[in-house]
C-alpha cells in the first residue's frame, strides 16, 4: 500500500524538479497516467502516418515526394521513442498496440480527418506540426524521465516538419489561383480541429490536474492553445491567409488574440469515433499489423533455430 | 516465455558512437528478433541524420542496473572524497597566472 | 526507340541515365506504397529508407540526363511528364508491391543484380557520373544486406514464410532475364568507358542468388524458363499505367504551377 508519507516523499521530488526514472517508487496512478498518456502520444504517431502517407504516391515533385516519405517516416521513428519510453514501466508494445486496435484506448483526433488535396498535407506540416511541437517542448521536461527525453529527440527530428509545411503553404499561397485556393481549403478546413488537438477546455479536462501536479505535463490545455495561436495568427498573416474565425482579434491588454468558440460538438462526435476517416484509420492499422504477424512469428522462429544449433555445436 | 512474450521481438538497448574517439551513449531502445536485426534496425532508426559512427546493441535483460536503493551506498562514499578532484589542490599563485 | 537510326554518344547517355533512374523511381514509388504499412514498426523505418534511397538517386540521376540533354529541363520532367511506353524501367519494378516476401525477393534481386553492376559503373570515366554511383553504392550494399537477412529469415523460417518466399522468387523469376537485356545503347556507353559489362558477373550474380536460396532452404526456380522482354523499348505491364496515373495527376494537373 502506498503510505502518505511515500506520497509526499514524491511530491517533493517532483517539486524539486528531479526526474523519475523507471526502476523509482512511484504511486500507481503516476504509473497509469504516463502509460495512458504516452500510449496515447505513440498512437497518434502511428496513425497520424495516414493521411500524410495518402500523398506519398501523388506528391507533385521529386523533391516533395522525399521530404514527405522523410516526414512520415519520422512519425513512426517517433512512435517507436515513445513506445520504448512507456515499455520501461513493465508494460509491452503488443499490449499497447492492442488497446487502441482492439480496445478503447485513444489518438489524436485530428488524424481522423482525411487528406482531401496535396496542400491538406502542407497545411498538417505547418499547423498540426506546429501544435505538436508547442505540446512536445513542454513535454520535454516532463517529470518521467524516460519519457522527456523521447519529447527531447522528437522535437530535434521535428522541426523540419513544420518548416518544409510552412515553406510549401507560402509558396502555395502565393501561387496559381488554383494552388491558392487548394491552401485556403486546407487552412479552412484544418483550423478548428488543430485547435482541438490541445485537448477539452480546462474547465472540463477531468486529468489535467493530476497531471499538472506531477508535472507529468507542464501547462494546461488553455495556456498552450493560446501559446499556439498567438504564434499562428502571425504565421498565417505573413502568407496572407484567412484564418477562418472572424471573432479572431488582438487584445491589447493581455496581448493575446482571443478566438472564437471552438465547436466541441464536433470534438467529441470524432473522439467518440464519428468523423469521416475514424474506421479507415483502424481497419488499415489493424490490416497492417495482422497482415505483419506471420512476418514477425517467421523471424523469432528464424532466430530459434539458430540459437539451438548454436548451443547444439557448443 | 508468456504468451505475450512471443507476441513481441525481444527488447534491445541502443547506444551509438557520435564521433570518432568520443564514448558510446544511450540513444533509446528498439525490437528486434536476433542481433544481427537489432544492428539494422538501429542503423535505421536511431541513425537516420548521420548520428553516430558506430553502433552497439545490447538484449536489455542482459543489463544490470543498480536499483534506487543502491544510491546511498554507491554514491554518497564518494562525496566526502575531495581529494579525489583537482579543485582540492591549491597551486602557487605564479603558475596559475601563465596557465 | 528507332533502332534503325544509330544513335549518338548523347543519346546513348541520356537512354542509359533513364533507364538507370526509371528502374529506381518505380521500384522506390512501389516501395514507399509500405510507409505506414510495415509489418513491424522497425521494419516500416526500414523500407522507408530504402524508398527514400532509390527515389533519391532516380532523383539525381534524371538531374544529370536532363544536365547532359542540356533542353532546360528537370528531373521532374522525366518523372512526370512521360507516359507509360515512354518509360524503360524493368516490368519486375512495377508489378504490384505483393506481401512483405514479395517485396524483399524483388528489394533482393534488384540490390545484388545492383551491387555488381555499380561496382563497374563506379569506375565509369565520366567523374560527374562516377562520384553518383559511388554515393548510391554505398546504400545499395546496405539494401542487399537487410534484403538478404530478410530472405534467410523468411525462407528458413515458418512453413508459411517458406512458402510465401518461395512463391515470390518462382512468380518474379521470369522477370529477371531482363536484368542482362543489352542493346545498342549498353553497347555505346560501354565503349565509352561509361558503361557496366553486364555478361562479366551475370555467372557471379546469379551465384550469389542461388547460394542465398539454398542457405534460406528454397529451392531455385528453373533460369531456363521463358522470360519476359521488351520492358527497356517501352514494353510494360498494364499496372505501371495506374501507377503513373496516381504519382502524375497532380503535377500535370497544374503543369505552370511551382510545385518544388
Amino acid at each position: 500500500m502506498e503510505t502518505q508519507q511515500q506520497l509526499d516523499d514524491f511530491q517533493a521530488r517532483i517539486d524539486a524538479g528531479e526526474k523519475i526514472e523507471p526502476k523509482d517508487w512511484m504511486p500507481e496512478r503516476y504509473r497509469e497516467q504516463i502509460i495512458r498518456m504516452g500510449s496515447q502520444h505513440a498512437h497518434s504517431e502511428i496513425v497520424g502516418m495516414l493521411p500524410e502517407g495518402n500523398w506519398i504516391s501523388r506528391a507533385p515533385s521529386l523533391k516533395r515526394k522525399l521530404v514527405l516519405l522523410a516526414k512520415v517516416q519520422d512519425e513512426a521513428g517517433h512512435g517507436l521513442y515513445l513506445y520504448s519510453a512507456i515499455e520501461t514501466l513493465g508494460v509491452r508494445r503488443s499490449e499497447l498496440i492492442d488497446q487502441y486496435l482492439y480496445g478503447n484506448a485513444k489518438y489524436s483526433s485530428i488524424f481522423n480527418y482525411p487528406t482531401l488535396s496535396y496542400a491538406d498535407v502542407c497545411v498538417i506540416g505547418w499547423l498540426v506540426d506546429g501544435a505538436a511541437i508547442v505540446n512536445q517542448t513542454k513535454l520535454a521536461h516532463s517529470s518521467y524521465g524516460p519519457y522527456a527525453r523521447a519529447n527531447l529527440r522528437i522535437c530535434k527530428e521535428e522541426s523540419f516538419h513544420k518548416k518544409q509545411g510552412y515553406e510549401m503553404v507560402a509558396k502555395l499561397a502565393e501561387g496559381t489561383p488554383a494552388q491558392r485556393k487548394m491552401v485556403q481549403s486546407a487552412v479552412d478546413r484544418f483550423w478548428w480541429p488543430t485547435l482541438m488537438m490541445f485537448g477539452p477546455n480546462d474547465s472540463n479536462s477531468p486529468n489535467s490536474a493530476e497531471l499538472l501536479k506531477w508535472q507529468v505535463k507542464l501547462n494546461t490545455n488553455d495556456e498552450l492553445r493560446q501559446h499556439f495561436v498567438d504564434r499562428v495568427v502571425m504565421e498565417a498573416e505573413a502568407v496572407g491567409l484567412t484564418l477562418p474565425d472572424p471573432d479572431l482579434k488582438f487584445n491589447e491588454e493581455t496581448g493575446h488574440w482571443e478566438f472564437g468558440e471552438i465547436p466541441w460538438d464536433e470534438f467529441w462526435d470524432v473522439v467518440k469515433g464519428n468523423g469521416v476517416m475514424n474506421r479507415e484509420r483502424i481497419k488499415s492499422r489493424r490490416k497492417a499489423h495482422e497482415d505483419g504477424a506471420w512476418v514477425r512469428e517467421a523471424a523469432q522462429a528464424y532466430a530459434r533455430k539458430k540459437n539451438l544449433s548454436r548451443e547444439k555445436a557448443s | 516465455m508468456s504468451e505475450n512474450n512471443e507476441k513481441d521481438w525481444p527488447l534491445w538497448e541502443v547506444f551509438y558512437q557520435p564521433k570518432n574517439g568520443k564514448p558510446y551513449e544511450h540513444a533509446g531502445s528498439l525490437h528486434a528478433s536476433d542481433a544481427e536485426n537489432a544492428l539494422q534496425n538501429a542503423r535505421d532508426v536511431y541513425a537516420r541524420r548521420n548520428e553516430g559512427i558506430g553502433i552497439w546493441v545490447v538484449p536489455s535483460d542482459q543489463i544490470t542496473a543498480s536499483t534506487p536503493e543502491d544510491m546511498g551506498s554507491f554514491f554518497d562514499p564518494a562525496s566526502d572524497k575531495p581529494y579525489r578532484h583537482p579543485q582540492f589542490y591549491s597551486v602557487p599563485r605564479a603558475v596559475k597566472k601563465r596557465s | 526507340m528507332n533502332t534503325t537510326k544509330e544513335l549518338s554518344v548523347k543519346e546513348s547517355k541520356i537512354a542509359y541515365l533513364l533507364r538507370l533512374a526509371d528502374d529506381r523511381l518505380i521500384l522506390g514509388q512501389r516501395m514507399s506504397e509500405w510507409c505506414g504499412h510495415g509489418p513491424v514498426l522497425e521494419e516500416d523505418l526500414a523500407l522507408a529508407n530504402m524508398a527514400l534511397d532509390l527515389i533519391g538517386h532516380a532523383s539525381s540521376l534524371y538531374a544529370y540526363a536532363a544536365e547532359v540533354e542540356d533542353e532546360g529541363r528537370d528531373e521532374d520532367h522525366f518523372a512526370y511528364f512521360r507516359d507509360d511506353y515512354e518509360f524503360t524501367n524493368l516490368q519486375l519494378y512495377e508489378l504490384p508491391k505483393g506481401d512483405f516476401a514479395f517485396t524483399i525477393a524483388r528489394q533482393f534481386l534488384f540490390s545484388s543484380f545492383s551491387y555488381f553492376q555499380y561496382q563497374q559503373l563506379k569506375e565509369a570515366k565520366d567523374e560527374q557520373f562516377a562520384g553518383m554511383i559511388d554515393k548510391h553504392f554505398k546504400e545499395i550494399k546496405y539494401h542487399l544486406r537487410h534484403s538478404r537477412d530478410w530472405v534467410l529469415k523468411l525462407g528458413d523460417g515458418t512453413e508459411e514464410s517458406k512458402k510465401r518466399m518461395q512463391e515470390a522468387f518462382d512468380e518474379l523469376w521470369m522477370y529477371t532475364g531482363e536484368l542482362f537485356y543489352i542493346d545498342a545503347v549498353d553497347e555505346m556507353m560501354l565503349a565509352e568507358g561509361n558503361g557496366a559489362d553486364l555478361l562479366s558477373f551475370k555467372d557471379e550474380w546469379k551465384k550469389l542468388v542461388e547460394d542465398t536460396l539454398t542457405e534460406a532452404t528454397l529451392s531455385v526456380p528453373d533460369w531456363d524458363q521463358f522470360m519476359m522482354r521488351g520492358s527497356r523499348t517501352g514494353m510494360h505491364t498494364e499496372h505501371l499505367g495506374h501507377m503513373l496515373a496516381q504519382m502524375q495527376f497532380l503535377r500535370r494537373s497544374h503543369p505552370d504551377a511551382d510545385w518544388k
